[in-house]
């Protein structure tokens, strides 16, 4: 007969609030099994966990259940408790009588009812806990960063200054993300390129960091310390050691259909290229898609003029496979497309602009080479109205429900740096709320009213029709309840972010769970922000959700702080709630083998002596080292040979019979 | 007499509903709705599970023997299971006990496997509001009762 301890935590007044907390333990001294119960205040603190420890001595406790919050939040401190007093930390059982029953039912007796049955259940499943000892696996001293924005970026810089092996992977031909395309940063106006490049070219000469630009993650296996990737390098048709980047190439290319992508379309590039004159690394690439000796085998004329002989036509794509002890995610954002937007008139209109665009046009880099005109006919704009939350907060289906965060504070910019630069634009902002928490943020933004004189509306604008020259935008004062129509020359929009397209296909690949806007989640909304629910998996920057710069900044150097802990330990424990066969039952016939999805069953020959009879029998063999612990072959099993530690078939049926009593 | 203590049994009537939570998804959109402090009944219990796939049919049965009205299952969406495949197991093999259990005589009402994600807490209480719902129409549940255990 085991000898069982109970523990009911009050939560302060979080469970004992709605649940009997001295009735609960009352109850549970009453259980099979059960030889001590009590509850605390809390039972997570010193004292409390004080408590336990000193009942397990006294008590010569074999088990102990503790009721109180979910066990995701304190399963694994409890079990610390218990490991300190020398019980296995696997005899711990914890019961959620918070998340699960105070916290969603008022009636105090109902409540108390439920936790009690809870409580059972946890009790009828620790009588048949069996202490399990976690394996160690060892720890790959390399971390993988998908994405080369500044999220990435700052986390391969961190983690490579700590000193371990970084490689980056970046989609795009140069690394850089969105930051490089944008003028300005809030609340500082300094000069995004300025503050990027600096950091772009360190993680290009960081002798811990490899880059994979034009590359792609294709695969991905393993566990926690030991990862297997394979990343597609994708062919850029150019011999980057031959390249010196002297753009010869770029500048000749005859072909110039294709739209920049760095330059939001504003300007043509050629099918050979290099995305913008910062690129790292500098060395072209070319669109298959667009060139035309790819498409009619005619041309080839970078290649004769190259004189380093760097362009390669049949470069094929590489396959890289390498081993990360950890991973972080960095894959940043996207802006939505406006096509449900039609009364905007984006797409329609040359002068109807994203915000994206608009940097790019005031950007001294940029394609007008930092004169202020407009797009259509390249006159100096004297009217620009700005429109925020262009399908931000939009609960109508067309647009995303959340707010992206970052329009307020880039939309004031964009006004102030108008009015800055030409006192005689008019600048307009049509808004529903202004939200600029942040450090000087809200100062930034009243700066733009005050001292730059920048208009705020506070109302949406219901339509845009074209007139002659100009864009009459007619929206709705909220304030004052009149309608206002303004002949505007420009206008921009602020479109709302998205999280990239594929998010979900990688999401899949490294399984990590995405919300239901594909942004990636969190393990914990507070208290672990920058890890995936799968170990050794981090986040960072807007793949998690919108953020602005100086946030990116600061959890991708969390991401690699953790990351930096991850690859800092000698070994890794195992979680050895992994199956098992039982032999003797197992008829061999490798059902399970088939459905795991880590290939951590296989076939194994036994000998055994049958009446004195010695035969060999095929049985199912389990690799804990691979085995996750889902379970999934345990029901596929016809014999009920193959069990999972910690869950088995008798403690879960213990559980339910407790519950149903 | 008979008749009054039906009545008074019925008018009593409070379902138990046994429901089976995948550890990455649903047992954390359960934990979101208590975090939201969202309300659903007393009624419906947790039971933890690694996965969905962990749900052995056996389970269920078991619970509608011991006297649950309900039962559910809950795990990642498809394609989100945790263990990459695990949520399809289940899904097909409950497809078969749902037919099962019908056949035997259990309205499929009282059997429900659903997809809730870590950040579905509304759809949790939702989930759950709904089938106590549809069991409280159906009343308890006798056919496969043991009629030795007394709840
Ligand atoms: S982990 Fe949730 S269904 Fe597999």
């Amino acid at each position: 007969m085991q000898r069982i301890g109970v523990f009911v935590c009050w939560c302060g007044s979080n469970i004992a609030g709605t649940v009997d907390v001295a009735q609960v333990a009352q109850s549970a001294a009453a259980m099979p099994g059960v030889v001590y119960a009590k509850d605390y205040q809390y039972m997570c603190s010193e004292v409390g966990q004080n408590m336990i420890k000193q009942a397990i001595a006294e008590h010569g406790l074999t088990r102990v259940v503790v009721a109180s919050c979910s066990p995701r939040m304190h399963e694994s401190t409890f079990r610390k408790t218990a490991a300190a007093a020398g019980l296995n930390p696997y005899l711990v059982e914890v019961a959620n009588i918070r998340e699960h029953c105070a916290w969603i039912h008022k009636d105090k007796a109902e409540g108390t009812k439920k936790a009690i049955a809870l409580t059972r259940a946890a009790v009828a499943k620790a009588t048949l806990n069996a202490p399990l000892v976690a394996g160690e696996s060892g720890v790959e001293k390399r971390a993988l960063v998908i994405g080369g924005g500044i999220a990435g970026l700052q986390t391969a810089l961190d983690i490579a200054d700590a000193g371990y092996a970084v490689d980056i992977v970046e989609k795009s031909p140069s690394i850089g993300g969105k930051m490089a395309q944008i003028d300005k940063t809030f609340p500082t106006l300094d000069c995004s390129a300025c503050i990027l490049t600096p950091k772009m070219v360190d993680a290009a000469t960081h002798e811990n960091i490899t880059l994979y630009t034009y590359s792609e993650v294709e695969s991905v296996s393993g566990f926690v310390g030991n990862f297997e990737v394979a990343i597609r390098q994708k062919a850029r048709s150019v011999d980057a050691k031959k390249c010196s980047g002297c753009g010869l190439c770029a500048e000749k290319c005859p072909s110039r259909k294709a739209k920049s992508e760095f330059d939001e379309g504003l300007r043509t590039r050629g099918a050979i290229y290099i995305p913008f004159p910062q690129a790292i690394p500098n060395v072209p690439v070319i669109d298959r898609d667009e060139c035309t000796y790819f498409k009619t085998g005619k041309c080839g004329l970078c290649s004769k003029i190259c004189p380093a002989s760097a362009v390669s036509f049949e470069q094929a794509d590489e396959v890289i496979t390498q081993r990360y002890g950890a991973i972080v995610v960095a894959t940043g954002f996207d802006m939505i497309e406006l096509d449900k937007f039609g009364e905007y008139q984006y797409g329609q209109h040359p002068d109807v602009i994203t915000s994206l665009e608009f940097e790019r046009l005031t950007n001294a880099a940029g394609p007008t080479g930092g004169k202020f005109v407009r797009p259509s006919d390249h006159k100096k704009p004297k009217k620009v109205v700005f429109v925020q939350c262009v399908g931000s907060r939009d609960t109508s289906g067309r647009g995303k429900p959340y707010c992206s965060k970052i329009c307020c504070m880039y939309t004031a910019k964009h006004a102030m740096l108008i009015r800055d630069k030409y006192p005689d634009v008019e600048a307009s902002v049509f808004y529903i709320d202004v939200r600029t928490p942040g450090k000087n943020f809200d100062e930034f933004q009243r700066r733009a009213v005050e001292e730059y004189g920048v208009q705020y509306i506070k109302g949406m604008v219901g339509k845009i029709f074209p007139e002659q020259d100009k864009l009459m935008v007619h929206g709705v004062d909220a304030l004052s309840g009149e309608t206002v129509v303004i002949d505007a020359d420009l206008v921009v929009l602020a479109s709302a972010t998205k999280a990239k397209d594929d998010a979900e296909a990688l999401g899949r690949m490294l399984s990590i769970s995405t919300d239901t806007h594909d942004f990636f989640t969190e393990a914990h909304p507070k208290l672990r922000p920058v890890e995936s629910h799968t170990a050794g998996i981090f986040l960072a920057g807007a793949c998690q959700g919108p953020k602005d710069i100086p946030e990116t900044v600061s959890q991708a150097g969390a991401a690699a702080a953790k990351a930096i802990g991850l690859l800092s330990k000698k070994k890794l424990v195992t979680n050895p709630c992994v199956t098992t066969v039982n032999e003797a039952l197992c008829s061999g016939c490798l059902a399970c083998e088939k459905i795991c999805p880590y290939g951590a069953i296989a076939a194994k020959t036994i000998e055994l002596t049958n009446n004195g009879v010695k035969e060999t029998r095929v049985v199912a063999a389990v690799n804990e080292a691979l085995c996750q612990g889902c379970g999934g072959c345990t029901v596929a099993c016809r014999a009920g040979a193959i069990d999972l530690k910690g869950f088995t078939n008798r403690q879960i049926m213990a559980e339910v019979d407790a519950i149903c009593f | 007499m008979l008749l009054e203590e039906k009545t008074s049994q019925e008018q009593a009537f409070e379902p138990l509903i046994v429901a089976f939570c995948c550890n990455w998804c649903s047992y954390a959109g359960a934990d979101l709705a208590g975090t939201s402090r969202l309300q659903y009944p007393a009624n419906v219990k947790i039971i933890k599970v690694p996965c969905s796939c962990r749900v052995n049919p056996n389970f269920v049965l078991r619970a509608f023997q011991k006297g649950a009205d309900g039962v559910v299952i809950a795990g990642c969406h498809p394609g989100d299971c945790h263990y990459s495949t695990g949520n399809y197991f289940t899904r097909r093999r409950f497809t078969l006990l749902m037919n099962m259990l019908d056949f035997i005589g259990i309205e499929k009402e009282r059997f429900t496997v659903d997809w809730i994600s870590a950040a579905e807490g509304s759809k949790f209480a939702a989930v759950m509001n709904g089938v106590l719902e549809k069991v409280h129409k159906l009343g308890p549940n006798r056919k496969m009762r043991d009629k030795r255990w007394k709840r």
